[in-house]
C-alpha cells in the first residue's frame, strides 16, 4: 500500500473530545514526499485537530497516523519527524532570535559548531540573518513568524505543519509571505501541510487540498481541479464564488441530459448539457460568475442564454461585481472587468442585460 | 456611570472612608512608632523624646544582628522547602483538568478559614513527643516488631524512641513551610496558568523532553510568579511571630519574636519600634531589588 512517495498516510481517523464532539470523522488521506499540501474548510471543521494529531499532540481515537512508513501511535511530539508553526508563532520570548533557533538542535545535543552554522543557514532562508540578537519583542510579526518558520526548519522535518501561518498578518504581508513560503518549500525540498481556512491562500499555494467540513474531508485535489471540478454543493460554494441553482433531470437525448431549473423555466425549457456521471434525480446546477457572458442585446449564437435585470453593482477598482435577476427569480452574480476608465458606466441597476455560458462550463453536482 | 472618576464629588465620598480609615490606623500609628524609635525607654518603661539613634545602633549590636541573620537564614530555607513543595504544587492544578481546578485551589486556601493560632496548635498536637506523628510511628514500629518477632528476631526493632519534632528550629520551618504555602502557591499558580500553553508544545516539538521544556520554557517564562511567590513567603516568614512562639525551643527567638518582647515583657518600645523599622527598611529593600531586576530591560525576570 504504502509507495516510497508516500510521507504521511492518515488511515481511517477519528477523533472524539467526550462522547458528543467528533472533530475528525473517518478521515484517510496520502501525502506525497515533496508535497506543499493544504486542509482547507471553515471554522471548526477539524483542521487543528487533524494537525496536531500529526504533530502528536493529540491521539487519534481510531485510526493510524504513518509518518515515513513509520506508525505514530505513541510516538511523543518530540520523537516524531516532523515540526509545527503555531499559529500564535510560540517564538519564546525570554529566548534571542538566535537562542530561539538554535534551541531545537541544543536540546537534541547537536555539536556547537554545527549548531551555529545550521542557525546561520536557517535564519538565512528567512532573511534574518540581521536580526540574531533581538529579542522577540523588538520583531514585527512578520519577523516573529519568519523566525519561528527558521526554528521549525532547521531541524530538518520530513514535513513542516503550519496552522494559520499567515492569518495574523495584514493583507499586503500575507501575499508576500505566501509567494516566500511556496518558494522556501520548493527550495528545501521539504514536505509541507499547511492549514487555512482562506481558500485564496490555499489556491494560490498548494499542490494539493483537501476541503473539510464538519471533520470530515469531502475533496482532495490540485487547486485547479478543486476550482472547476468540485465534486458537491459544499466545495462549489466554498471555493470561489458559485451561482448555484436547483434542478431536475428532465431525461437524455442524444447523449445529452436536459435539466429542467425551476428559476429557468419562463425562458429556457431545459438546459441543454453534455453527458454526466450526476444527472440523476434531483441535481445541483451551478456556474462560476466569470464564465458568464454578459450582453446587451441578445446573444442569438449562445444557447443558454436569459435575460436579466441589474440589481446591484459593486465596484472593486479593477473589476466589478454585478447582481442580476431573471424575471423567474433567477439571481446571478457575474464579473465585469473595467477595461477603461470610463466603460460601463452605463451599467447601473435597472438596466437589462442578457447573461449567457457554454453548457461545458455548467457544473452538475449531485445534491 | 462610565464617568463616575471624572465626577469629583462622588469620587471624594466614596475615598474619604477608606482613606480615613488608612490615615488614623495604619499611617498616623507608624508614624507614632517612627518617632518613638527615636526616644528612650524610662526607667518604668515610659517613653522619653530624646531624639537620638541610640535605639538603632543598639539594634544593630551582635547579640541582635545575630537574631535578624537567624531570621534571614530561617526565612530563606523556610523559602526553599515552599518552593520546593509548592512550584510542583502550583504546576499540577494549573496542568488539572478544568473541572477539579476549583477544588484543588480551594483546598489550597481553605486553611484560612481557620485562625491561624489554632492551626498552630494542632501542629503542637501533631509533632509533640506524645503527638500524632509520634503515635503513627509507634504503631508501626511495633506492627514490624510482631512480625519480625514472629519470624524470629524478637529484638531486631528494639524499643520505640519518640522523635523530638517539636521546640526547635525545624518545628518552626515546618510551621513557617504550612503557614506560607498558598502565598507562593497562588501567584506562581495564576502565572502558569495565564501562560500560552503553545510554548510549552513548541519546546516538545522541537525535540526537547518535559524536563528539559520545564527548566528551559516553563520556568523562566513564570518567573514573575515565581519571584512574587517566593519573596511572599520570604518577607512573611522572616516578619513571623506566632510559628516561633509556639512551636520553637529556646534558639529558636527570630526578629519577631525579640520586637514582640520589646512591647510586652521588656516594655521597651522605643527599642520596639527602632526593630520594627529596620525589618520594614530590610523589606523595602528587598522589594526595591526584585523591582529594579524586573524593570531592567534583559533581565532575568
Ligand atoms: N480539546 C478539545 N476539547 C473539546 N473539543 C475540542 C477540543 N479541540 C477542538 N475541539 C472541537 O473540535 C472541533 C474542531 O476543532 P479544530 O480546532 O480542529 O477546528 P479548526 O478547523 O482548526 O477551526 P479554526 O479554523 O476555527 O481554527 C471544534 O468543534 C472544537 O470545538
Ligand atoms: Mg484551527
Amino acid at each position: 500500500m504504502v509507495d516510497n512517495n508516500t510521507i504521511i498516510s492518515i488511515r481511517d481517523v477519528v477523533k472524539r473530545f467526550g462522547s458528543t464532539v467528533v472533530a475528525v470523522n473517518d478521515v484517510s488521506l496520502e501525502i506525497k514526499q515533496g508535497e506543499f499540501f493544504a486542509l482547507l474548510g471553515p471554522s471548526g471543521c477539524g483542521k487543528t485537530t487533524l494537525l496536531r494529531m500529526l504533530a502528536g499532540f493529540e491521539s487519534p481515537t481510531e485510526g493510524q497516523i504513518l509518518i515515513d512508513g513509520e506508525h505514530m501511535e505513541g510516538v511523543e511530539p518530540n520523537k516524531r519527524p516532523v515540526n509545527m508553526v503555531f499559529q500564535s508563532y510560540a517564538v519564546f520570548p525570554h529566548m534571542t532570535v538566535h537562542q530561539n533557533v538554535a534551541y531545537g538542535l541544543k536540546v537534541t545535543g547537536t555539536p556547537k559548531s554545527e549548531i551555529d552554522d545550521r542557525v546561520r543557514e536557517s535564519l538565512s532562508l528567512v532573511q534574518l540573518e540581521a536580526m540574531a540578537a533581538r529579542k522577540p519583542d523588538q520583531l514585527s510579526g512578520g519577523q516573529r513568524q519568519r523566525v519561528a518558520l527558521a526554528r521549525a526548519l532547521v531541524k530538518k522535518p520530513k514535513v513542516l505543519l503550519l496552522d494559520e501561518p499567515l492569518s495574523a498578518l495584514d493583507a499586503k504581508l500575507r501575499e508576500q509571505m505566501q509567494i516566500e513560503l511556496v518558494h522556501l518549500q520548493k527550495s528545501v525540498g521539504i514536505t509541507f501541510v499547511i492549514v487555512t481556512h482562506d481558500q485564496n491562500e490555499a489556491l494560490s499555494m498548494a499542490d494539493r487540498i483537501a476541503v473539510m467540513e464538519q471533520g470530515d474531508v469531502l475533496q482532495v485535489a490540485p487547486p485547479s481541479e478543486l476550482y472547476e471540478y468540485p465534486n458537491c454543493r459544499f466545495v462549489a460554494d466554498f471555493i470561489g464564488k458559485m451561482n448555484l441553482f436547483d434542478g431536475t433531470v428532465a431525461g437524455i437525448k442524444d447523449g445529452k441530459v436536459l435539466i429542467r431549473v425551476d428559476e429557468f423555466a419562463d425562458q429556457l425549457s431545459n438546459l441543454v448539457l453534455p453527458h454526466n456521471e450526476h444527472a440523476k434525480g434531483e441535481v445541483g446546477i451551478a456556474v462560476r460568475p466569470e464564465k458568464i457572458r454578459l450582453d446587451e442585446n441578445e446573444p442569438e449564437d449562445q444557447q443558454v442564454r436569459l435575460k436579466v435585470k441589474v440589481t446591484e453593482v459593486v465596484y472593486y477598482g479593477d473589476e466589478s461585481h454585478l447582481f442580476l435577476e431573471s424575471t423567474g427569480g433567477a439571481r446571478f452574480a457575474a464579473n465585469l472587468k473595467n477595461e477603461a476608465r470610463d466603460t460601463h458606466a452605463e451599467i447601473v441597476s435597472g438596466k437589462e442585460l442578457w447573461v449567457s455560458w457554454r453548457p461545458e462550463d455548467t457544473l452538475v453536482l449531485s445534491s | 456611570m462610565e464617568n463616575w472618576r471624572n465626577n469629583r464629588l462622588v469620587f471624594a465620598v466614596l475615598a474619604l472612608p477608606p482613606t480615613a480609615w488608612l490615615v488614623i490606623f495604619f499611617t498616623v500609628p507608624l508614624l507614632i512608632m517612627w518617632v518613638y524609635s527615636f526616644a528612650e525607654r524610662g526607667p518604668q518603661g515610659q517613653i522619653n523624646l530624646a531624639i537620638n539613634l541610640a535605639n538603632y545602633a543598639r539594634a544593630v549590636e551582635w547579640i541582635h544582628l545575630g537574631i535578624i541573620w537567624k531570621s534571614i537564614w530561617v526565612a530563606a530555607i523556610t523559602t526553599l522547602i515552599t518552593f520546593a513543595v509548592g512550584f510542583p504544587l502550583a504546576m499540577g492544578i494549573a496542568f488539572a483538568p478544568a473541572r477539579w481546578k476549583n477544588v484543588l485551589l480551594l483546598l489550597v486556601i481553605l486553611p484560612f478559614w481557620t485562625n491561624l493560632l489554632i492551626r498552630t496548635y494542632a501542629w503542637i498536637a501533631v509533632l509533640r513527643t506524645r503527638g500524632f506523628l509520634n503515635f503513627g510511628l509507634e504503631w508501626v514500629h511495633d506492627k514490624l516488631s510482631t512480625l519480625f518477632a514472629s519470624i524470629g528476631f524478637p529484638e531486631l526493632m528494639g524499643e520505640f524512641e519518640a522523635l523530638e519534632l517539636l521546640y526547635n528550629q525545624k518545628a518552626v520551618v515546618i510551621g513557617l513551610v504550612y503557614v506560607y504555602l498558598p502565598f507562593l502557591v497562588l501567584p506562581i499558580y495564576a502565572t502558569i496558568e495565564k501562560l500560552d500553553k503553545s510554548y510549552l508544545e513548541a519546546s516538545l516539538d522541537l525535540g526537547a523532553g518535559h524536563w528539559r521544556t520545564l527548566f528551559s520554557v516553563t520556568m523562566p517564562l513564570a518567573l514573575p510568579g515565581i519571584a512574587s511567590g517566593c519573596l511572599l513567603a520570604f518577607i512573611l516568614s522572616m516578619g513571623t511571630f506566632l510559628t516561633p512562639a509556639l512551636l520553637g525551643g529556646t534558639d529558636s527567638e527570630m526578629i519577631g519574636n525579640l520586637i514582640a518582647r520589646q512591647f510586652s515583657s521588656s516594655r521597651d518600645w522605643p527599642f520596639g519600634s527602632a526593630l520594627s523599622f529596620l525589618l520594614l527598611y530590610l523589606t523595602f529593600i528587598i522589594l526595591w531589588v526584585r523591582a529594579s531586576l524586573a524593570g531592567r530591560k534583559d533581565g532575568p525576570i
